[in-house]
């Protein structure tokens, strides 16, 4: 096997730009597949995946679940309310736990950063990172990368500025690291106050002011303002947030270019992004749900094969189709 | 005769011409004329090989020819023992199966493994009245029972052999050749 992603995907900061391309072409011909009438494919038939959610989430946990079922893959979700996690159990255990019932995979949702890498090197099933704390959530920006290169034809070169909260943003983080290894120009653009120091290190640009951002960009991802972020006394209130850094039409008309406007969602509507931008002809928000379901079959995809060593033994074996059959 | 290591001709460009224009007489027989008829190659040069034949088909019978192709990439059993193919190609069929006679197009007929693959996905989308194969070269060596209907050349191949297949669509020139492993 000439690439691969490994054992488990944590992040897009320990893969290559190669790896990265790698899944996103993958998940090309998997759109087709959910436009089928049949929309399922025999790929992972017998392989147990455990959806393990410690902080809640609909789409990223819809989105995977799509993707397990089709690919034919047998799925549990588990949430940490209502079970044993309530009880204090903690999370290796609750791993080793599941392990025993013969799984193959582990989907993990967790609230603290670094939680997807600590399991990942304590059991032997795949483990793909759902979001953990503020570190990464790798599956994110490779749909966000995909609506790009979809939209735009390239990644390479194209200018994004993710705006909002990029201090406590694992989206934000992922994106960087994704778009700056495909050769994207990235910047960033919110209140100081949710602005990690030192992010121009990353190769990063960094804008104080949306209109700035705007008539640089080509491509804005809008982050989702936390609302707790309020209450912790990181910005005065949600209306002056929306005033000073929302992404309105009427910002977006006198922008000098036609931008694409990304929103991971979910979405506070008249806070970090109007409603009329947010339906409106310039969004892809939509696009990037479709395509989240695309790029999670590639990632199960590329995984599942997963042990390279096991491959490369079976493949002397003559089952290979190349030349042959 | 091939010497161990060696590499030899089974056709040449010609060969498959000729090949290809009594195949696709054939599939005309097969499937009645060309009304109902629907060439499916499997990725990738199984698709090179159903869009010739379906030119040639349409030059005896002077109707267009439906066309499709199939990526089994999905619907293969090995994928434990192989690991996943880098890059699954494209799926695209043109519209309803059910009641078509579909003739899959493949270029080397080997263990029969991405045949029964390729006949499964096609339940996923559809009941034609009739399902045929169609291969340029049966190297013999089934692992299934599946034959194939229309067939361009049978060879008689040792397993650890070789039959690289090379279309001038992708590969730059027209030929067949054995390639035997050095003992």
């Amino acid at each position: 096997m000439a690439l691969s992603l490994g054992k488990d995907l944590i992040g897009l900061e320990e893969l290559s730009a190669d790896q990265i391309r790698l899944i996103l072409d993958t998940a090309e011909p998997f759109k087709e597949v959910s436009e089928r009438a049949i929309k399922k494919v025999p790929t992972l038939r017998g392989k147990t995946i455990v959806n393990l959610f410690f902080e809640s989430s609909t789409r990223t946990r819809i989105s995977f679940e799509f993707a397990e079922k089709r690919l034919s893959a047998d799925t549990v979700n588990v949430a940490s309310s209502g079970s044993s996690v309530e009880k204090g159990e903690n999370l290796v255990d609750t791993a080793r736990n599941l392990e025993s019932m013969r799984i193959d995979m582990v989907v993990m949702r967790h609230p603290s950063s670094g939680a997807a890498q600590f399991l990942a090197k304590r059991i032997r099933s795949n483990v793909i990172n759902a979001g953990d704390g503020t570190h990464e959530h790798p599956t994110q920006a490779l749909l966000d990368l995909l609506t790009i290169r979809d939209r735009l034809g390239r990644i390479e070169g194209v200018k994004v500025c993710i705006c909002g909260d990029i201090l406590h943003s694992r989206v934000a983080r992922s994106n960087i690291w994704g778009l700056v290894k495909l050769g994207a120009e990235v910047a960033v653009c919110g209140p100081r106050s949710l602005m990690p120091r030192g992010i121009e290190g990353l190769g990063v640009k960094l804008f104080r002011r949306i209109e700035e951002a705007m008539e640089w960009a080509e491509v804005l991802n809008v982050l989702r303002l936390q609302l707790e972020r309020m209450q912790a006394g990181f910005i005065p209130s949600l209306r002056e947030y929306n005033r000073v850094f929302g992404v309105t039409v009427e910002r977006l008309a006198r922008a000098s270019r036609k931008l694409l406007v990304l929103h991971p969602g979910p979405m506070n509507r008249g806070v970090e992004i109007d409603s009329r931008v947010a339906d409106g002809e310039q969004s892809v928000i939509l696009h990037q749900v479709t395509n989240g379901v695309a790029v999670r079959m590639a990632v199960l995809y590329l995984l599942a094969g997963g042990n390279p060593e096991r491959a490369e033994a079976a493949k002397g074996q003559g089952s290979s189709r190349e030349g042959a059959e | 005769m091939t010497v161990a290591g060696s590499r030899s001709a089974l056709l040449d460009a010609r060969a498959i011409k000729r090949a290809l224009d009594r195949m696709a007489k054939e599939i005309i027989s097969l499937a009645g004329g060309s009304e109902h008829l629907v060439l499916i190659g499997i990725q990738r040069r199984g698709v090179e090989l159903a869009e010739r034949l379906a030119h040639l088909i349409t030059e005896k019978s002077g109707k267009a020819v439906e066309r499709g192709a199939l990526d089994i990439t999905l619907y293969r059993d090995d994928l434990e023992t192989v690991g996943p193919r880098p890059l699954v190609g494209q799926t695209h069929l043109p519209g309803e199966l059910s009641g078509k006679c579909v003739i899959i197009v493949d270029d080397v007929l080997y263990t029969g493994r991405t045949v029964r693959a390729a006949l499964d996905e096609l339940a996923d989308f559809g009941r034609p009245s009739r399902v045929g194969l169609s291969v340029l070269i049966d190297r013999g060596g089934r692992e299934l029972p599946i034959q194939a209907d229309i067939v361009g050349k049978s060879v008689d191949a040792r397993r650890g052999d070789r039959v690289d297949v090379l279309l001038q669509e992708v590969d730059g020139r027209d030929a067949v050749e054995l390639v035997r492993e050095a003992s």
